[in-house]
């Protein structure tokens, strides 16, 4: 096999400040208890910029500027509030080379999928949902649909920017004004999009960032003067929010945790299932909720199945998230390795067989390499909790309604993967899967006209499409 | 009620109905052997075993009623609505005004027709930009626990949005009377056994079962006139995630148009992609 030359992306067209405030009310502000975080390059451990972390009184500040934007806001004209998130998607796309490799150093994700899946799809949420603001009451909600008012948004990190998307476009669009709180480890996207929605000139107030941890989400959804809260994370997370915003009448969505089923039948055809599988654990690290992290394969085919995806594996280039040629990219934190680590070592501890294949990791950094385990049962660790990490649990199965009871054998509900030949199959498994997106012969697509979100404990409420306003009006 | 029937005929006397509870089709006593008086009659008094037996009926059912044609399932809902007709005058009997059976008539009669057209408003195709064809269509949430309103209009605006999208439903009745009659209505009305399942008793001593009971997808508490039974069921619910239909403030208008909510909110949205091509 021949080596790649390296081909990194310019870091030059990013100019990241050496510390951040909050966006409150239109500008960037200190936290009035001073507090700071540092957030740092997955790859590198190189510190990156010094943030603010808001504490409660910020974030009282931020949702009172969004109470006072809200009127004017939601009276204006649904097709001004268009134009102005059209004016957005056109910024973000003709600054998505500089946000691409934003994201890439903040988050450890690879160039190659932040330039040409994240940065893409963040513009055509806001495009799509620009289009909606003046038409929402053909949207099928009733013929006055009216704004919630101010929205607490709490997002997580594998996809800084692209979450941010899901939930501010939907909001804006609706006439609803918005506090949106980021992850701690990738807070810069947002602080860049902030940057955004000043260039675009979108009133003061309307669009709030408080960066900080748990503590300044838990003030966000708990705040008496929120209207709506939305929240991507955690299951474990998502329940304290929804015990939180009990009894308060506020609107809640949820988008958590998956352990998604990968299901691949005899017929299926071999090199494009290795593909998909391949695309639904090892994508962006595995750091996705609707990842494939169990693969269900049909026991006659499944020696042969494995040593193709082995065999695919082993061209897998780990390292740089800023080479163009880097598949895999750096693990988000340091929290985030430890844990991928101990899952990992629970699964060889309790008899699953691990594989990975020869692969030199760097020695600063987050990394882990690709890993599979076989002869998993359904009662391992590794096959009922959720990793969000380049680990794949391979189970096997020998007749349809086999691979139904195990794929739905889990309190999750979110995604779920079916490869097979035969369109009858397809549409007799998708039926009984109960998941909320089922990709198949295909993994890991997303548009924005298309409704995502879970069955069971993988939440409720669906993001995108026209669905995805539901959760924003009254 | 008064008994009206005895006071008009004393040379006979009435037999009276016992209100049971109805679990699986059939109509059982509490298991706890308990009962309260309701205007003179001795009703069940469900305990938490009843709940548990309940959502284990409401489960079983559930597959079979949603794999249901919506056409057939329609039919049913049609059905409930002629029956409740031919027994207008036992409802009127225990006092529920005849513009409310009116009412109650009509709406099982709206809901019928939304059975083969909900997938139609709520679902659709989704023009992605790429050669998929991307599918959205509504789905049942599962087993969805209710505590109803006191009123037969009430009860039966919170049933059957649940029921007529494929979900079966356990019901905690505030008048129990009213439900247990309905109940019977539902009996024999082509609705199989396990579809809706009605407790009768104290919602604070069976709803907290209910609102935490691992195999409950959703939660409906319209009825809870309670607030600070309605916050602790709610959070009870957090525990696994349900969605809840959170008690309205102020009440809810039954006489008016329902709207898509009350259905929306235990349906779930599953979108399939696949790729198209040659």
């Amino acid at each position: 096999m021949f080596e790649y030359a390296p081909a990194p992306e310019s870091r030059s067209v990013v100019d990241i400040a050496p510390s951040y405030g909050l966006f409150i009310d239109g500008s960037f502000e200190q936290a009035l208890e001073g507090g700071v975080f540092k957030t740092v390059n997955p790859a590198s451990e190189e510190v990156l910029a010094e943030i603010a972390a808001a504490g409660q009184e910020d974030v009282d500040r931020a949702v009172a500027a969004a109470r006072r934007a809200f009127g004017p806001w939601s009276a204006l004209p649904g097709s001004e509030r268009a134009k102005y998130l059209f004016r957005i998607a056109r910024i973000i796309q003709e600054r998505s080379r500089e946000l691409a490799v934003l994201e890439s150093l903040d988050n450890g994700k690879p160039i190659k999928e932040s330039r040409d899946v994240d940065l893409p799809l963040v513009a055509a949420h806001f495009f799509y949902y620009a289009g909606w603001a003046d038409k929402l009451a053909y949207a099928g909600f009733g013929p006055d649909p009216r704004p919630l008012g101010v929205a607490g948004q709490v997002i997580p990190w594998n996809f800084p920017l692209l979450m941010l998307a899901w939930k501010i476009a939907p909001a804006l669009a609706t006439g609803n004004t918005v506090v949106l709180k980021p992850a701690e480890t990738t807070p810069l996207s947002a602080l860049f999009f902030a940057d955004v929605c000043r260039q675009a000139e979108l009133p003061a107030g309307v669009v709030n960032i408080v960066t900080g941890a748990g503590d300044t989400g838990a003030y966000l959804v708990s705040h008496p003067d929120v209207n709506k809260v939305a929240f991507t994370g955690s299951t474990e997370v998502g329940r304290e929010i929804a015990r939180a915003v009990a009894g308060t009448g506020k609107r809640l969505t949820l988008e958590l945790g998956g352990k998604a089923a990968n299901i691949v039948f005899d017929d299926a055809p071999i090199d494009q299932a290795v593909e998909g599988i391949v695309n639904g654990i090892f994508f962006n690290q595995g750091h996705v909720c609707c990842a494939g992290s169990r693969l269900l394969v049909q026991e006659s085919i499944a020696e042969e199945l494995l040593a193709s995806l082995k065999r695919r594996m082993a061209t897998l280039r780990v390292g740089d998230p800023l080479d163009k040629n880097t598949d895999i990219g750096a693990i988000n934190s340091a929290a985030q390795l430890a844990r991928i680590t101990e899952l990992s070592e629970i699964g060889a501890g309790e008899g699953a067989e691990r594989w990975s294949p020869a692969c030199e990791l760097p020695d600063r950094g987050f990394w882990f390499a690709p890993t599979i385990f076989t002869g998993v049962t359904q009662a391992h660790r590794i096959a009922r909790e959720e990793i969000f990490g380049p680990v794949l649990s391979v189970l096997t199965f020998r007749t349809p309604a086999e691979a139904i009871e195990k794929a739905n054998n889990t309190p999750y509900g979110l995604s779920a993967g079916i490869w097979s030949e035969k369109g009858s199959r397809i549409l007799s498994i998708a039926d009984k899967l109960r998941a909320g997106v089922v990709w198949a012969n295909t993994f890991n697509k997303f548009d924005p006209t298309s409704p995502f979100g879970g069955y069971k404990e993988s939440g409720y409420g669906r993001e995108g499409g026209r669905h995805g306003l539901e959760a924003y009006l009254a | 009620m008064p008994k009206t029937a005895k006071a008009t005929e004393p040379t006979r006397l009435s037999v009276r109905k016992t209100y049971k509870l109805y679990i699986g089709g059939a109509f059982p006593r509490s298991e706890s052997g308990r009962t309260y008086v309701v205007n003179g009659d001795n009703v069940a008094l469900a305990s938490r075993k009843d709940a548990r037996d309940a959502v284990v009926a409401a489960r079983a059912a559930q597959p079979k009623w949603a794999g249901a044609t919506a056409y057939n399932r329609g039919q049913v809902l049609y059905r409930i609505a002629e029956m409740i007709e031919a027994r207008r005058a036992e409802f009127k009997a225990l006092g529920v005004p005849g513009a409310e059976v009116d009412a109650a008539v009509d709406r099982w009669v709206w809901y019928a027709g939304w059975s083969d057209k909900i997938a139609q408003v709520a679902g659709g195709a989704n023009p992605v930009a790429g050669p998929f064809f991307n599918i959205s269509a509504p789905e049942p949430t599962g087993v969805v626990a209710v505590v109803a309103p006191p009123t037969l209009l009430g009860l039966v605006s919170v049933v059957a949005p649940a029921v007529v999208t494929g979900n079966t439903v356990v019901v905690l009745a505030a008048d129990p009377q009213i439900a247990i009659t309905l109940a019977e209505v539902l009996a024999t009305s082509d609705v199989p056994g396990g579809v809706v399942n009605v407790l009768t008793g104290r919602y604070a001593e069976t709803a907290p079962w209910l609102a935490a009971h691992a195999d409950v997808n959703g939660l409906d508490l319209t009825g809870v006139e309670d607030p600070d039974l309605a916050v602790e069921l709610e959070k009870a619910a957090a525990g696994t995630l349900k969605r809840v239909v959170r008690p309205p403030a102020g009440g809810v208008d039954f006489t008016a148009d329902p709207g898509l909510r009350p259905m929306t909110a235990f349906l779930e949205i599953k979108t399939v992609w696949h790729p198209k091509g040659y």
